[in-house]
């Protein structure tokens, strides 16, 4: 299988990078690991004339913590990276498990979480976690700097918020707050290897027993991820029962979308999405037993 | 328009100029007739083509040879470079008859050396998961984690304070 034909830069700065990608207009695509966008080259689904890689750039690689503006993903930070990273294991876990369950060893080592992203494939194993915790796409380009809410900033299937002339520079996540706790959870064919048939996040703050705030994305089973809003009502400011629980899995499971294809039938899916939901927020809630801060 | 680039493979600088829409499959095996690395799937799913990109173990037929460019690249031929001795890794898949048809072989031996390189102790499941990128036809896996399990020995007992790459 070979690639069709493409000029190609790495230009060493975001400015250079937005320049070049600003001059080619569409023919232009960027690229972070390379891994979503040259099998899909491969497969004839995408013919660039030039593609703008990212790996060179050094600003775009960090993974930084700060106490008060919370954890900054660079563009190009690797899957293994962040799945292996210690500040994000402690104070994320669910964004470092996550990023842990998606794809292979190799995949880990080439792809990035902001090329999971930025592809918006509605299985992207790292969406429904990053989204569940109030994450944003920070975004630069021809008119500057600029964040979006992630649950706003897919539109559909391979479709986001992003300009043409824009580039996504960071993934930020604000600190979790105190007594709150994460999870992810997915289910594919094959385990370790395959693509997600289903795929939730939840991330939920408690005050004593009380459930303060919680949310709920679902992966895979919509033309985009999705919030689980209704579900997320029947939880919010509850102290939980497991009526309760039962009732929001439900929910959630009414408020997917999904369709059959070759990783999983609609029917499946939807009865997945009752079940992952329960498993998503109840771990979210033993982590945030677990933590103070 | 072709790229001029210099990397090392297997310790030997290599500069040659290459069109930007040529994998580092492609070079290794046409230019640098280094067919130990194969091609299998092409997609990033079988893992035959595994190998070490500055120490790290990736699908050579999803990197592009530009993007090499600096870099330190090693294949199953740097494994055992004198050509005499081979690596821990090699001599455990022949002890343990871990190898049927052949093609996964070199791509599964750069991904157990790069699980070694993390990890100089793998239970059975950390095994099973650093192999999560590599697929055998033949099925042969149960071989494949007793040769890993027996190289991780090997490294241990050669090398007690770590095993290296």
């Amino acid at each position: 299988m070979r690639l069709p034909h493409f000029e190609y830069a790495a230009p060493r700065s975001l400015d250079e990078a937005l320049r070049l990608l600003a001059e080619a207009g569409e023919e232009a695509r960027v690229m972070a690991g390379g891994t979503d966008l040259i099998v899909r080259m491969k497969h004839g689904l995408l013919k660039p004339g030039f593609v703008i890689s990212l790996a060179e750039i050094e600003e775009l690689r960090p993974i930084s913590f700060d106490r008060r503006k919370g954890l900054s993903i660079g563009a190009t930070a690797r899957l293994a990276e962040v799945a292996s990273h210690a500040e994000i294991k402690r104070r994320y876990p669910a964004v470092a498990s996550a990023a842990e369950k998606t794809a292979n060893v190799q995949v880990r080592n080439m792809g990035t979480v902001g090329g999971n992203i930025c592809n918006a494939a509605p299985s992207a194993d790292n969406a429904p976690t990053l989204i569940a915790m109030g994450a944003e796409a920070v975004i630069a380009g021809g008119k500057g700097k600029r964040s979006v809410p992630l649950d706003r900033f897919f539109k559909g299937p391979r479709l986001t918020a992003l300009e043409p002339d824009e580039i996504l520079t960071a993934i930020q996540v604000p600190v979790p707050p105190p007594y709150s706790g994460a999870s992810y959870q997915h289910l594919s064919a094959r385990g370790r290897v395959d693509i997600s048939a289903v795929c939730v996040g939840a991330m939920t703050v408690f005050e004593g027993s009380t459930c303060r705030e919680i949310r709920i994305a679902l992966g895979a089973v919509g033309p985009k991820p999705l919030r689980a809003l209704e579900a997320e009502n029947l939880l919010k400011g509850q102290s939980w029962t497991a009526d309760m629980i039962d009732s929001a899995g439900r929910k959630a499971a009414e408020e997917a979308r999904p369709i059959s294809d070759v990783r999983a039938s609609a029917e499946y899916r939807r009865q997945m999405v009752d079940v992952l939901t329960r498993r998503a927020v109840l771990e979210a809630r033993s982590m945030a037993g677990k933590r103070r801060r | 328009m072709k790229h001029q680039i210099t990397f090392t493979v297997n310790g030997d600088e290599v500069s040659i100029l290459v069109d930007p829409w040529k994998t580092l499959n492609e070079v290794l095996r046409e230019d640098l007739n280094l067919t130990g690395t194969k091609l299998g799937c092409g997609t990033g799913d079988c893992g035959a083509c595994t190998i070490l990109l500055d120490g790290r173990s990736v699908n050579s037929c999803l990197t592009l040879a530009v993007s090499v460019n600096g870099k330190s690249v090693q294949t199953v031929e740097g494994l055992a470079l004198s050509g005499e001795e081979l690596h821990p890794v090699q001599d455990a898949f022949i002890k343990a008859g871990a190898i049927q048809c052949g093609f996964c072989t070199a791509g599964m031996e750069m991904s157990a050396v790069y699980l070694l390189g993390q990890n100089n102790s793998p239970d059975e499941n950390q095994i099973r998961a650093g192999l999560s990128g590599n697929l055998c036809r033949c099925t042969g896996y149960n071989q494949i984690v007793e040769a890993i399990s027996m190289a991780a020995a090997s490294l241990r007992d050669a090398r007690p304070e770590g095993v290296k790459q």
